[in-house]
């Protein structure tokens, strides 16, 4: 589905405009974990890799920038380009290691590496173990801009989000995306035609697992706190549940999967009912797999065809 | 106090035991794991589910009904069992013969949904289970003391497994499972039933977890957790046996656990990384996996 200009008119207003109607905090919540989506959506939407370890670099890219903002005084800026630039690295080397086996077994090797992650970050010094960084201060954008208001702070997030998103859209629609397609849909004919699918999917992987860092860094600046639970393997599997519940494979449904699953956390957590999350995730990952294959955006565009085409 | 070259033998003696136990749990579940594997071809997320299950229902057993550990031992894996045939025939039937990420992505979905609700009922602490009157003492070896319990594990897991070797390589049963791992359409042209045979796997696999559950309710605390903290180790050891062989999936196991208990001893901050750090050597050398078959 090529966007046309209107449609990315609207879409940017529309974004530049909501903070005016909602919570900004909520909205960057929403935006951070809809980048995180889409760079997972490259993968599994476009390139037919299901990944099971992805908060391994939304984490990375959050300690890393958590720990580099309190410790060093960089600025945002660049505090996010090294936790994504790390997120990036640890990628290439677990995207090594995963493209040497397929399907399940690729989604076994994506959270036993995450999970070896997870363990390293409990013990390593610089991570404050089980309190995690916490008081990151946010700075100030390019030495200049105070972004302890929430509100320049939220357009700073938008922008990011929608420098991920258009690189998604770009590899997705360029050659290059082509032949991740390729691959999806029909990996020994990929190789048959002489296409190196290994690099391929490496590349593909790199390129998620650092928009994952970006995401990650984002988000640590936002709530001013990096913690075990960005990289606990609950995330890698909610990151999952927004791509398929908004349509793998579409370019907007990771954004419409993002808002609605951190919809349902914002109002079900903190209360008694926190620990129905958990069921209700899963209910409606049970659901997606039997009956709404095509996710919300996938649904919807199926409908769209079927009535106006 | 017992030493040798330097080394505390006690100590030794004491994480290698504590290694073979968790060894001879991950035997059981990798073995569940493959079995299913062979037959369905799909990777069982809820397995780690059913293993926290087997544990829980010991436990309800014994405090609702007064059922004790001798009786759960059988009754409880046949009830995580009928569990596993229900969660198969209703929920994995249906998308059976698709991509089988999907029913990677079903059987997590189960994880969570039973792990929530056990969470939600009965909070995320562990529930304390005792061991059974006849194996509350132990016995005391030249460099270590050996409880009786402790005992009862390895040698009851190396038996179940020992006879689900011989089940399926040695027996009739075990050679039509193996024929429908090869070619299922041949075996159904053959007058057998593969549909049940696939259903009564998927139960048996799971029916072992369960009663790795009921062996590990008196060592570990009952908690919602225990399984999914299990079960991606568990993943890592498939990754390096590889799921080709039983034999290969239940050495694994053990070895894997031994491996881990000498960490434990030697080098004790990397103990919870050691098996996610041979699974990537392993992947290096030899991605198939140490007893894997397929590329």
């Amino acid at each position: 589905m090529k966007m046309t200009n209107t449609k990315i008119a609207l879409l940017v207003g529309l974004g530049l405009l909501a903070p005016l109607v909602i919570y900004p905090v909520f909205l960057m919540k929403v935006l951070c974990f809809a980048l995180f989506a889409c760079a997972f959506n490259l993968l599994l939407g476009f390139t037919g890799l299901l990944s099971f370890g992805h908060a391994a670099f939304l984490g990375t890219g959050g300690y890393v920038t958590g720990y580099l903002m309190i410790n060093t005084g960089l600025t945002p800026e660049l505090g996010i380009l090294c936790g994504t630039l790390a997120a990036g690295v640890v990628g290439a080397v677990y995207g090594k290691l995963a493209v040497k086996r397929e399907g399940i077994y690729f989604a076994m090797v994506t959270l036993a590496l995450a999970q070896l992650l997870f363990f390293v970050y409990l013990q390593a010094p610089f991570t404050g173990g089980e309190d995690g960084l916490q008081g990151v201060p946010r700075g100030f954008l390019f030495g200049l801009i105070d972004l302890t208001d929430n509100t320049y702070l939220y357009y700073v997030v938008y922008a990011i989000f929608l420098f991920g998103f258009w690189l998604v859209y770009r590899t997705v629609h360029s050659p290059f995306g082509q032949i991740l397609k390729a691959i999806r849909e029909n990996e020994p004919r990929a190789i048959s035609l002489g296409y190196n699918v290994s690099q391929y999917k490496w590349v593909a992987f790199v390129i998620s697992a650092a928009l994952a860092g970006l995401a990650g860094s984002t988000k640590t600046l936002v709530f001013q706190l990096a913690s075990l639970n960005d990289v606990h393997w609950h995330l890698s599997g909610e990151v999952v549940l927004m791509t398929l519940l908004g349509g793998m494979g579409t370019i907007a449904g990771p954004l419409v999967g993002a808002g609605v699953v951190v919809t349902i956390q914002n109002y079900l957590s903190g209360g008694e009912l926190g620990n129905y999350v958990s069921i209700i995730m899963g209910v409606i990952f049970i659901i997606c797999v039997l009956l709404f294959r095509n996710g919300i955006v996938g649904e919807l565009q199926r409908l769209i065809k079927r009535n106006f085409s | 106090m017992a030493t040798f070259l330097g080394i505390n033998l006690f100590g030794l003696f004491g994480q290698l035991l504590v290694g073979l136990i968790n060894g001879s749990f991950y035997a059981l579940l990798s073995l569940g794991l493959a079995i299913i594997f062979g037959l369905l071809k799909i990777i069982n997320f809820a397995q780690g589910a059913m293993y926290m299950l087997g544990a829980f229902a010991a436990w309800m057993a014994l405090n609702y009904f007064g059922i004790n550990y001798w009786a759960a031992l059988i009754l409880v894996p046949l009830a995580v069992g009928f569990a596993g045939v229900l969660i198969e025939r209703v929920l994995l039937r249906p998308i059976a013969g698709e991509d089988h990420l999907y029913s990677l992505l079903l059987t997590f979905g189960i994880a969570l949904v039973l792990q929530g609700l056990f969470t939600q009922i009965y909070g995320a602490s562990g529930q304390p289970y005792s061991i059974p009157d006849a194996l509350k003492g132990g016995t005391k070896l030249p460099f270590m003391y050996l409880p009786d319990y402790r005992a009862w594990i390895i040698v009851a897991s190396v038996v179940v497994c020992g006879l689900t070797w011989f089940m399926i390589e040695k027996t009739r049963l075990g050679a039509y499972l193996r024929a429908g791992t090869e070619n299922p359409a041949m075996l159904q042209a053959f007058g057998i039933n593969v549909p049940l045979i696939v259903t009564l796997t998927f139960g048996f696999g799971v029916g072992l977890a369960g009663f790795a559950g009921v062996m590990a309710a008196p060592v570990y605390s009952v908690s919602p957790d225990m399984g999914s903290n299990m079960l991606i180790v568990v993943f890592a050891i498939v990754v390096i046996g590889g799921m080709g062989s039983i034999g290969g999936a239940i050495l694994t196991g053990l070895g894997m656990g031994i491996i881990e208990g000498l960490t434990k001893y030697f080098y004790p901050e990397a103990s919870t990384t050691v098996i996610f750090a041979v699974m990537v050597i392993v992947l290096l050398l030899k991605p198939a996996g140490l007893f894997g078959k397929e590329a």
